[in-house]
């Protein structure tokens, strides 16, 4: 772990911890009513342009458009502006603007939506150039005041001087002058090798409220007269609300309320949340069970399994004529996969607060999008979008499933309108959070590949069917029943996730067969699914042929050097080629998604009961530029953590149109008691602006799939691992 | 009605007895540090310590508790003003992601290091079954250890 700390200010929070026994920094949640009324900018101090405010003593609020959810971004996307604006690091402190305010201001911040890894990559060129047009202004403003010329004056660390006569002032000094300048048009960028503060590995500016209790998430969002609200929606994906008898639970204690939200759920609306659900409990409520009430994930996986062989299906990745090149092969290798539906299960369920009039309508919630969330809002409010808005709160995790889709705003603001001028909380039971997901998509894979006399991989043939993402979430995205992403890391060079390999003859293909439980973005997104299809049939491949692992795959990796260089990192580092620890075996896995070159390398050893330990795995990221390459090494870890947990445990399984896991006990995570040493190499190729939130979970599994297979001679083609008998043969 | 003494303080609550012990310090007594994750006691975000001794709040109704047991939440692990050694290690180490989980982490963390002030890292995997969906393991592993390196760590 880097553990660089030179820009720290962990002095300076642990200093106004100290003094004033509360937390002054971090957002400001605007919690009163009169806050409420504002709604609109910010009053004082006046901004210098749209992502900085300098207040007269000094401090630096930067403006901070994207969600924070765990992933650093608040603190990075803070580094970037910061280095541009030459401002005193342990001054900033940051702030979302709202998406009602982005709106009034014709997208000035940009794009809200925080998911893919974009949350740096996709507005860093915004963001320094706002940083650098106010160290422009301010400078300009000093100089203004000075009357000597701006190239005369130079800004160091919040200060500006005068070279000549070594005069200086401050921002805070200067900010309201600069604020009224005329933006600069021109707006030159430092050159990344010359990063003093982004690049580093600068502490969070968030950690400290998270140690102590008194960071606030939606869910301890508390406002003067709210009530609290507890939804069920039908169990059932399709189903709707036939009745339900709120005359049976409006005497339990504190109920207030019973409503219906739409026309599949219903809502106990009382003083605390605890008695709502306690009352949503023995609420009797009579589905419609609708069209789906038979589907089970035995059918979706039939379904799927005809897809393997179905005539139609669009294509993704050609090249030559990947099936007479494996029928004239000398070998020919066939292997099926398949990958469950799965749950996100942030740690924090489902939430928002809402309060509506007949004039307004204000949201605060945990969103990785807030304007999506604001458009949400204005559909279920009936108020246009210039009289709604919406207030973000940190999330307490997303991995996408607060972006695409915002069916709990829906929800809470249904509830809200039917209770005009009383702020609702609506959280969801953790039970609901697990039936009502918008969860990984189901998929299986079929690959077929040839191999000549001396293994050479000659061609290959990858049949995806199953659930597209898109004609769930965006189906008006979904053009010649193509979906964009379904192909992720496997598509041809030139974007964002493309194969690292070349192989002369190739056929990717899709079969599209959508299953009534509804998709969503899940992290990792379709580079998950892919990666193990993709990694675990190659390691076939090289078997087949009587080839190391790494040797195969490099042969295959000439025109992909970028690809090849993280492969190579992590074998150099595990010291592939040389014995492994007594008892442990090694697997390899690299993908490219989300802009990232990944790899990792898993060590692992299967006891002769068959039970599995993964000790160790070297990871490596070629994302172009770091911005905090020890936020880097948490994306990395996490990104472990969240793989391989979906790996080994976590499956949703319906039956009779439900989802049949409802908590944690039943879809369990990954633990501290499994979790390997991870050791990350980051590498920083320039050119290019890579994520780092996603790509590594499309390594775990198949780099510990192909280490199982290393330690046991078993391929496990079907996740999660926990079905597999690792026992030797 | 309950008498529970929370943080140091006694406190008055009116609530139906099945009421959990969560939702009390919630609700009632506005203590939203600790956190509601699953309401089975499966993940841990609920975590307080109860006479020194981790308790998952959620699944334990308040009634099952007398005035006479010290209840102690995330916001009093430490005297005001001050961190536990816990806390200056997960700010050191900057262990928190999403920090959701956090509170109940280190309430766990804290139990531990007070019955096993220098635990061995398979005692603290062990020990430790909070879940963390970000992934803070190896950090929070790191955390622990290095709390327990500066001195004997004091339960709140």
């Amino acid at each position: 772990m880097t553990t660089e700390s030179t820009l720290s200010r962990r002095g300076l929070m642990a200093t106004a911890t100290a003094a004033a026994g509360a937390f002054t920094l971090g957002f400001h949640v605007p919690l009163t009513r009169s806050a409420v009324a504002q709604g609109a900018a910010p009053a004082i101090p006046p901004e210098v342009n749209a992502w900085v405010v300098i207040r007269p003593d000094d401090t630096v609020v930067i403006r901070i458009a994207r969600s924070e959810m765990g992933q650093g971004t608040l603190t990075g996307l803070a580094q970037l502006v910061a280095e541009e604006l030459e401002c005193d690091w342990a001054k900033v402190t940051t702030e979302y603007p709202t998406p009602g305010q982005n709106l009034a201001r014709r997208r000035v911040w940009g794009n809200f939506s925080t998911g893919g890894s974009r949350g740096i990559r996709e507005s860093q060129d915004y963001v320094r150039k706002g940083g650098a047009a106010a160290r422009m202004m301010l400078v300009q403003a000093a100089a203004t005041a000075w009357n000597v010329p701006a190239a005369e004056c130079s800004a160091a660390n919040s200060v500006i001087t005068h070279t000549p006569t070594g005069r200086t002032t401050t921002y805070g000094r200067v900010a309201e002058a600069a604020g009224r300048l005329t933006p600069p048009e021109n707006v030159p960028l430092k050159d990344p090798r010359a990063w003093k503060i982004a690049g580093k590995s600068v502490a969070r500016l968030d950690t400290v409220e998270k140690t102590n209790g008194s960071q606030v998430y939606g869910m301890d969002l508390t406002l003067p007269g709210m009530l609290n609200a507890a939804v069920r929606a039908c169990p059932i994906f399709g189903g709707k609300v036939r009745s339900f008898d709120a005359a049976a639970v409006q005497g339990m204690p504190g109920v207030k309320r019973v409503v219906p939200v739409g026309d599949n759920a219903v809502a106990v609306v009382a003083d605390t949340w605890w008695r709502a659900k306690k009352a949503l409990d023995a609420l009797p409520i009579v589905w419609d069970e609708g069209p789906n009430a038979n589907a089970s994930s035995e059918a979706v996986a039939a379904w799927l399994k005809e897809g393997l062989d179905a005539p139609e299906a669009v294509v993704g990745n050609r090249a030559g004529d990947a099936r007479a090149a494996i029928t004239g092969a000398a070998k020919r290798i066939e292997a099926v996969y398949a990958y469950p539906h799965q749950n996100h299960a942030c740690m924090e369920v489902m939430n928002a607060t809402a309060l509506w009039t007949a004039d307004r309508c204000e949201v605060w919630t945990p969103t990785q999008n807030g304007e999506a969330a604001l458009a949400a809002t204005a559909a279920a409010s009936g108020l246009p979008a210039t009289q709604c808005d919406v207030h973000k709160i940190h999330l307490g995790g997303g991995f996408g499933r607060r972006g695409a889709v915002h069916d709990w705003v829906t929800q809470v603001v249904l509830i809200a309108k039917q209770m005009p001028g009383t702020p609702i909380k609506m959280i969801w039971s953790r039970e609901e959070d697990m039936l009502q997901g918008r969860f990984h998509p189901v998929t299986q894979c079929k690959l077929v590949g040839g191999l000549d006399a001396q293994g050479n991989l000659v061609g290959l043939t990858m049949r995806i069917s199953g659930q597209s993402i898109v004609a769930g979430t965006f189906p008006q995205n979904i053009r010649d029943g193509r979906d964009p992403v379904v192909f992720q890391g496997l598509n041809a060079s030139g974007g964002e996730a493309d194969i690292g390999y070349t192989i002369p003859n190739l056929l990717i293909d899709h079969a599209m067969r959508n299953p009534s439980v509804p998709p969503g973005f899940w992290r990792g997104v379709n580079l998950n699914q892919n990666a193990i299809y993709l990694e675990c049939f190659i390691d076939e491949l090289a078997h087949a042929a009587g080839k190391d692992p790494l040797a195969f795959r490099r042969a295959l990796m000439t025109n992909h050097p970028k690809h090849l260089a993280v492969l190579n990192a992590v074998a150099e580092r595990i010291g592939w080629g040389t014995p492994a620890p007594a008892g442990r075996f090694r697997g390899l896995a690299q993908t490219h998604g989300f802009g990232s070159y990944v790899a990792a390398c898993a060590e692992v050893s299967v006891s002769n009961d068959g039970k599995l330990s993964i000790h160790r795995i070297v990871a490596a990221t070629d994302c172009g530029h770091a911005v905090n390459p020890q936020q880097i090494e948490a994306q990395i870890e996490g990104s472990f953590v969240y793989g391989l947990g979906a790996a080994l445990h976590q499956e949703i399984t319906v039956k009779g149109g439900r989802v049949e896991q409802e908590n944690f006990d039943t879809y369990p995570s990954l633990m501290l008691a499994e979790m390997p040493a991870v050791e990350s190499i980051i590498i920083t190729s320039g050119g290019f602006w890579g994520g780092v939130g996603e790509p590594t979970i499309a390594v775990a599994a198949p780099a510990v799939m192909n280490a199982i297979f290393a330690a046991t001679g078993k391929r496990v083609r079907s996740l999660p691992l926990k079905h597999a008998d690792l026992r030797r043969a | 009605m309950a008498k529970l003494n929370v943080n140091g303080r006694t406190i008055d609550v009116a609530v139906e007895d099945d009421t959990p012990l969560l939702w009390v310090l919630r609700e009632q007594i506005g203590l939203t540090g600790t956190k509601y994750g699953c309401g089975v006691a499966a993940c841990g975000a609920c975590t307080v310590h109860v006479d020194g001794v981790a308790v998952r709040s959620c699944a334990t109704p308040v009634s099952a508790f007398t005035e006479a047991q010290k209840i102690v939440t995330i916001e009093g692990l430490a005297p005001a003003g001050t961190q536990h050694p816990l806390q200056k290690a997960w700010v050191e180490l900057d262990v928190p992601q999403c920090g959701f989980c956090q509170s109940g982490m280190l309430m766990a963390a804290a139990a531990l290091l007070a019955q096993t002030p220098k635990p061995t890292e398979d005692q603290i995997r062990a020990e430790i079954t909070n879940i963390c969906r970000c992934g803070t393991y190896n950090r929070v592993l790191a955390g622990i250890k290095r709390a327990a390196e500066g001195g004997p760590a004091t339960s709140g």
